[in-house]
């Protein structure tokens, strides 16, 4: 059993983090990125960059700072707090573990660029509204020593930004994943007018040229990459969802103390004071999941699947509970584009769907515990 | 800090040990309150292998594994303690002996009692000789629990205590009580109170079983008249009896909390369901739905519990988590119970019928709720201690 206390090392770099964002990525930071219509602040993600943050999962031999799942889920906890996008989960999370899970000299060559924050990637696996990986319709056909890639991907978050993507496509015995440039001739990108103001993106392949070199691991073994890239996005997103709701429930609890109504702050209300108070015990709650998902994905990455599932379903409901308060303990104030309330609800709501929902990950959780 | 080889060989060590000394009788099957190996002088064991199963861990100090070695424990470090919980739950063995002196007047001797209260007072809980029973809830102290009434005059060598307690689980099977006495009348509520060890067999203490909902009487009115108490029964200082009642109240809610799990023994809820239903029957989808729930939420609070005690021994513990554990794990009980009804079905519905213990237990966990603290003084504790509400 993991030992779950944060070490002295993972509170310096919570500390570090959230002196870096408060500065330069506060929740307005956020509102000025979307009200100039943008998805993505490349500035700020080359700052991450110099700071270790791409390279957290990257090894030092490769330039990164290798610093460990729990590490990483530190790191998307602070950004969740004041919902900081970049690239982060797509890149630094998923495709550096996918990377890491392949030993060859252009994986490591992929990796240098990654730590370094020079390239950016996005995984496209999702084909239909829920995610299901396994049942990756999308086709690569052989053709000579090579594949033709066609088909459709959606919800490829940090999709219309990245440089590369990870494609996930079924080949004659089973699925491959492949790692090819985003403009690639035959690749058709369009960025999807989010919710929640990210960057994601419909992605139509006509025809796309894919060599061998292009395989990430195996062929027709995709799995082996991707599930343990899939389990560590699962856990870094948890912890963004995680801080999240920590987020949302701290700008409530402050509004409980500062808004007065019939003569009195309405955190003097026991029907409200119970409410936050069992949201309080649901996010701490959480927070032993999450830490417990990341240091099972660093010391016995095998056998993480139930504790990464476990994470991803309690961060979810957590996040959702958490938002859905936050905004009815707001009042009308919560209703309004003004208030920053409302884009921690919308951020839930993409958190909730991306790597899979609540039901998938609970029920991964019950196959695991043979029922 | 052991190294991995060293834990490793204790690992090895306790898992031949309980191959070899774990009746296989006290292994698996559905946990019930029915089944709990109390100990005590009254005490009648199920089966010889329930006695056999509890002196061979008191022997071994697997009683208590935690609490050293001179009191009867096994004197186990945090790490030595998660494997031994693991390789308890990996054979399903039942607990060998669980009563409110291991779970709440030891931890409060512990960290309160004097060196000869521990030495006197602790080895005969691990071995199950002797069993406590609690003394705090009055008719008229309950949620306000600093009101009792209970009064204990100061007689020089000794207390002559009178009063009523009610709601003392098990008080009629109880070799001892520890109770919350008012000693000062004049003090306000909170500190003119003693934590005094009272004999079960002294003249005046009397107890009378409560007929329960779920047709158990494990609750009891307990009456005190003119009982004598001597002066050295008393843990910690005289007036000053809340802080021990405060502290030994936060493992009680840890106890009742179960760490989510009940008495589950750390079995999958989904898997006790599916047994209940029978062969070839599947559970139909909304009970399943509200398993997968119950199950996430179960292993989320036991893990939860580790962490806390994880952080405890790092040193860097937050107060109040027996609050939040004690409201979390009894509200998740409650609603595991209901599963597990719903599931057994019309087998579920007659006292000792087909699922046994199944109805009692499904109505003992409504008292999880209320007893040690009900849900709501939880979260009144946790808004106004943690998020600093209605100050």
């Amino acid at each position: 059993m993991a030992n779950l206390v944060m070490t002295e090392d993972e509170t310096m770099l919570a500390d570090a983090a959230r002196g870096f964002l408060d500065k330069s990525a506060p929740v307005k930071a956020f509102r000025d990125l979307r009200d100039a219509g943008k998805t993505h602040d490349a500035k700020m993600w080359k700052e991450m960059a110099d700071m270790g943050w791409a390279g957290v999962l990257v090894p030092e031999s490769a330039g990164g700072s290798d610093m460990g799942h729990a590490a990483a889920g530190v790191l998307a906890h602070e950004m969740g707090k004041t919902l900081v996008v970049s690239p982060f989960l797509s890149t630094a999370v998923i495709a550096a573990t996918a990377l890491r899970n392949v030993s060859d000299a252009r994986a490591e060559k992929a990796l240098a660029a990654i730590a370094t924050g020079d390239v950016t990637y996005a995984l496209a696996v999702d084909e239909t509204p829920k995610f299901n990986p396994e049942a990756a319709s999308m086709v690569a056909t052989r053709e000579g020593n090579g594949f033709r890639l066609s088909g459709k991907k959606t919800f490829v978050v940090d999709g219309a930004l990245a440089d590369r993507l990870l494609v996930l496509a079924k080949t004659d015995d089973g699925l491959t994943l492949f790692d090819i440039p985003a403009d690639r001739a035959g690749i058709n990108r369009t960025a999807q007018n989010m919710i929640d103001a990210r960057d994601s993106a419909r992605i139509d392949f006509d025809n796309v040229e894919a060599t061998g070199e292009d395989v990430l691991g195996q062929v027709d073994s995709a799995m082996s990459v991707l599930k343990p890239a899939l389990e560590a996005g699962q856990a870094a997103l948890a912890a963004e969802m995680a801080g999240l709701s920590a987020g949302a429930f701290g700008m409530t609890v402050a509004y409980l103390k500062e808004r007065k109504q019939f003569g009195t702050v309405i955190g003097n209300f026991q029907a409200l004071q119970h409410r936050a108070a069992h949201l309080w015990c649901e996010i701490e709650v959480t927070a032993s999941a999450i830490l417990n998902a990341g240091r099972m994905l660093d010391e016995d990455p095998d056998n993480a699947t139930m504790a990464v599932s476990l994470a991803k379903a309690r961060a979810t409901s957590t996040a959702q509970l958490a938002v859905q308060e936050g905004v009815q303990m707001h009042g009308g104030i919560g209703m309004t584009d003004a208030y920053d309330i409302g884009f921690y609800m919308k951020r839930a709501r993409v958190g909730a769907e991306w790597l899979g929902d609540y039901g998938y990950h609970a029920a991964q959780v019950a196959k695991h515990r043979g029922f | 800090m052991q190294s991995n080889q060293e834990l490793e060989g204790f690992r090895i060590e306790l898992r031949d040990w309980l191959e070899a000394n774990c009746p296989a009788e006290m292994r698996g099957g559905e946990a019930s309150e029915a089944s709990i190996c109390w100990g005590g002088k009254n005490f009648e064991f199920e089966s010889d292998a329930q006695r056999d199963w509890m002196e061979r861990a008191a022997s071994k100090g697997y009683t208590v594994p935690t609490w050293p070695v001179e009191y009867g424990g096994a004197g186990l470090t945090r790490p030595q303690e998660k494997i031994f919980k693991e390789e308890m739950n990996r054979i399903g063995a039942r607990s060998p002996l669980d009563s409110f002196g291991i779970w709440m007047l030891g931890p409060a001797l512990l960290h309160f009692g004097s060196h000869e209260q521990k030495l006197h007072y602790l080895p005969p809980i691990a071995r199950g000789e002797i069993r406590w029973c609690q003394g705090y809830s009055e008719p008229g102290a309950g949620s306000d629990l600093a009101s009792v009434q209970t009064r204990g005059e100061d007689k020089g060598d000794h207390w002559l205590v009178n009063g009523q307690k009610i709601w003392t689980s098990y008080a009629d099977k109880a070799d001892w009580i520890f109770a919350l006495i008012r000693t000062d009348r004049e003090a306000p509520k909170h500190k003119g109170i003693s934590f005094l060890l009272i004999n079960m067999e002294e003249a005046g203490v009397e107890t009378r079983p409560i007929k329960l909902i779920s047709g158990a009487s494990v609750f009891c009115e307990t009456f005190f008249t003119d009982v004598k108490v001597p002066k050295h029964q008393i843990v910690g200082t005289e007036n000053r009896g809340w802080d021990v009642a405060k502290y030994l109240l936060t493992h009680e809610r840890e106890m009742i909390s179960g760490g989510g799990q009940g008495l589950s023994g750390g079995r999958a809820l989904g898997a006790v369901l599916n047994e209940s239903l029978g062969e070839g029957q599947e559970m139909e989808t909304t009970l399943r739905a509200d398993a997968m729930r119950c199950e996430v939420d179960a292993l989320a609070i036991g893990l939860t519990l580790e962490r806390y005690k994880d952080q405890a021994e790092a040193g860097t513990g937050a107060g109040d988590a027996s609050a939040m554990l004690k409201y979390m794990g009894t509200e998740l009980n409650k609603q595991r119970h209901e599963l597990l009804m719903a599931a057994g079905g019309s087998d579920a519905l007659e006292w000792d019928g087909p699922l046994g213990n199944r109805p009692a237990d499904w109505l003992r966990t409504k008292a999880n709720s209320i007893e040690g603290g009900t849900s709501e003084v939880m979260l009144s504790i946790v808004s106004r201690r943690v998020l600093g509400l209605g100050a």
